[in-house]
């Protein structure tokens, strides 16, 4: 008797708690079906489109068959030139072989006005075969490149795009880097690794400072200088960027200031360089570095200083051997906050930076917005995705996801 | 020990770094404060001295369709950004604080994670799947973007509130005979106001100066205050692009100034609890 009211009693109880669970999931569910449509899916199609290849088996859909069949050696056999030759004719009406012939191009250039001049001229039926009809219009069909070449893009994936976002290409011995003059992205991941890089050092070299100033000052000064680094952090991105192309630009505040006190002749070239992107970079991402760095002074017990004075350490010793390590963590989460948020920076360098000092988010935006190759900037994305995640996790390591504050 | 006693190094040193964070706080203020007496001008040249003070280019930015449509929009969009943003995440902060909901912590990390992606990165594969689903040069598109961003910062600071709130309130709110929603409005909503209030004004501000997702997603007929300024940029700058930038500046200082208000009676109400 007693038992059963005891069973009774758990069963109400795990079914209240059942539903308690089910409406706090409710509440959560709305947010997550959102970010499913809106952050999920995009990142998901992201990683996908940057090892699909869709084109070749949408256009010449049997040719792509026959050529993943094709062992490599030789020339494909006369079946082979039949299914490309009539679906590149039949191709030739519709979308499919304009992108096509794209997709091609970035194997060789000049593969792009190869294909749209073969399916433009095919007319079935061959009389002489499909083969020499097509190697009529164009040699190269004789030759083994273009075939290989289409063989790679017949597999529904690839890797071209995430080896060409390294500079590296997929030919018959295997991996290989590409020609130096053709190699445009390692150039640009190094610069972008290496601006980030720049930014950070600057910011920690400035931001130590500021930290430790407000840190040691009474808290209603403190707050005061706080609002001074708060104050920039909430100015538009766009403002602040203004600003330093007034102050810098051939006839800005600084040039003319220079040039009126007779210091140079001619206005120094100081926009569109990249210094000015440096000195940008850092006044926009130099508050994240203040903010962890103060948040972890102010967390060590003045105490330790006084305690390694009293016991006869000199004042630089003790910063050295007792303070200085407690802010490691600091340091370290700053310095990892801004580097992070450093190698994605696209509109600062768009605006104050030279031809020369473009990152990776420029590529990305050109091979999205400017020539719609899509394989491309998914590729290049997920480089960058990859490396924030890598380096996130060393921040959540050090800082704890708890870390991400704000103001 | 006195300050006296302190030997000499450790005085230069101190001062040294004093001297650097001064200059240091310098170079962070300086910038945009200077851009604010340009704006008055009487002139076209951005440089000083200034040749007279004048209200011309405020005037020319008023009566500019180009930028008073771009603030329109801009406005628009951040309004819509800031209640989508704001309900989506209030009501997950509250389901997140129920400590029955199984794997929090990786709902709370997928929730914040449109933070850490570079927007770059997120805005190449909301070009991908808007585009398929019609939502690219459209007003929508862009709001729904703007709210993925905002909304971690809503889910945040309305967390950071409700961690001091006690869930035997509510069971004393209902004991009392208030039903849910009565129970809800009178006992959590003015608890978890600050954070709701802060979250709004950081999701207002993130769409407000978000420049990246407009650029990829949004078509002519979208253009936003911060589309605008970039555009324009890229040519020249003008003294009513710094009007506009001036503007801008006014709106986003008086939303640091609202938090700093709300984060220092959070603080204070905190304190009286104690």
């Amino acid at each position: 008797m007693a038992a059963d009211e005891t069973a009774a009693l758990r069963r109400r109880l795990m079914r209240a708690e059942r539903r308690a669970r089910l409406r706090a999931f409710a509440l959560v569910a709305p947010l997550l079906a959102f970010l499913a449509f809106t952050f999920a899916v995009p990142l998901a199609s992201m990683l996908w489109r940057a090892v699909a290849d869709p084109e070749l088996g949408t256009a010449l859909p049997r040719t792509a068959a026959l050529l993943r069949a094709w062992n490599g050696s030789g020339l494909p056999d006369e079946a082979v030139f039949a299914a490309a030759a009539e679906e590149l004719a039949h191709a030739a009406q519709d979308k499919a072989a304009g992108l096509l012939a794209k997709r091609l191009n970035y194997e060789e250039p000049g593969y792009r006005t190869l294909i749209l001049k073969t399916a433009n001229r095919l007319s079935p039926p061959f009389a002489q075969g499909a083969r020499a009809a097509m190697e009529a219009i164009d040699p190269r069909w004789g030759e083994r490149p273009i075939w290989l070449a289409m063989r790679r893009a017949a597999a529904p994936l690839t890797g071209f795009y995430l080896l060409a976002a390294l500079d590296l290409q997929q030919g018959e011995g295997g991996v290989t880097a590409v020609p130096a003059e053709r190699a445009i992205f390692r150039i640009v991941l190094w610069r972008t690794l290496g601006i980030a890089a720049a930014t950070t050092a600057a910011c920690l070299a400035l931001g130590f400072p500021v930290a430790l100033l407000l840190a040691r000052a009474p808290p209603r000064r403190a707050g005061l200088l706080m609002l001074l680094v708060l104050l920039p952090f909430w100015t538009p991105l766009l403002v602040r960027i203004a600003a330093w192309i007034v102050l810098l630009q051939e006839h800005g505040v600084i040039n003319d200031t220079l040039t009126g006190l007779g210091l140079t002749r001619q206005p120094l070239p100081l926009l569109y360089s990249r210094s000015a992107v440096l000195i940008a970079m850092t006044h926009v991402l130099l508050p994240y570095m203040i903010l962890p760095l103060y948040s972890v002074m102010r967390s060590i017990p003045p105490v330790y200083l006084r305690a390694a004075a009293s016991l006869g350490a000199p004042p630089f010793a003790a910063f050295r051997r007792v303070f200085l390590p407690q802010c490691l963590p600091g340091i370290g989460a700053g310095s990892l906050l801004v580097f992070i948020l450093a190698i994605g920076y696209y509109i600062t360098p768009a605006l104050v930076g030279g031809a020369a000092d473009q990152m990776i988010s420029s590529q990305i935006a050109f091979y999205t917005i400017g020539t719609a190759n899509w394989g491309m900037a998914a590729a290049l994305s997920a480089v960058l995705l990859a490396a924030t995640l890598i380096l996130y996790a060393a921040y959540a390591r050090m800082a704890g996801t708890g870390g991400l504050r704000l103001g | 020990m006195t300050r006296a006693a302190e030997p000499l190094s450790a005085r230069l040193a101190r001062r040294v770094n004093t001297g650097i964070a001064i200059l240091t706080l310098v170079f962070l203020a300086a910038p945009v404060l200077a851009i604010v007496p340009l704006s008055f001008s009487a002139g076209s040249f951005l440089t000083y001295p200034l040749p007279g003070l004048s209200l011309r280019w405020y005037a020319d930015f008023l009566s500019s369709p180009l930028w008073t449509h771009a603030l329109g929009t801009s406005l628009l969009l951040g309004a819509g950004t800031t209640l989508a943003a704001t309900a989506l995440g209030t009501l997950a902060a509250l389901g997140l604080a129920n400590s029955r909901l199984r794997l929090r912590g990786a709902l709370m990390a997928l929730i914040v994670s449109p933070m850490i992606v570079p927007v770059v990165v997120l805005a190449v594969g909301m070009t991908f799947v808007f585009s398929a689903a019609g939502l690219t040069n459209s007003l929508l598109g862009l709001l729904v973007a703007h709210t993925t961003l905002a909304v971690p910062f809503v889910v945040i600071t309305v967390t950071a509130t409700l961690s001091g709130f006690d869930p035997v309130l509510l069971r004393a709110a209902s004991s009392l005979g208030a039903p849910p929603l009565a129970a809800f409005r009178r006992v959590v909503l003015p608890l978890i106001a600050p954070g709701l209030l802060s979250g709004a004004v950081f999701a207002f501000a993130t769409s407000f100066d978000e420049v990246v997702l407009a650029l990829f997603l949004s078509g002519p007929a979208q253009m936003t205050l911060p589309k605008q300024m970039f555009l324009s940029l890229r040519e020249t700058i003008s003294p009513t692009l710094l009007a506009a930038a001036v503007l801008m500046t006014l709106v986003s200082t008086s939303l640091l100034l609202a938090i700093e208000l709300l984060r220092r009676r959070t603080a204070r109400l905190r304190g009286s609890e104690r």
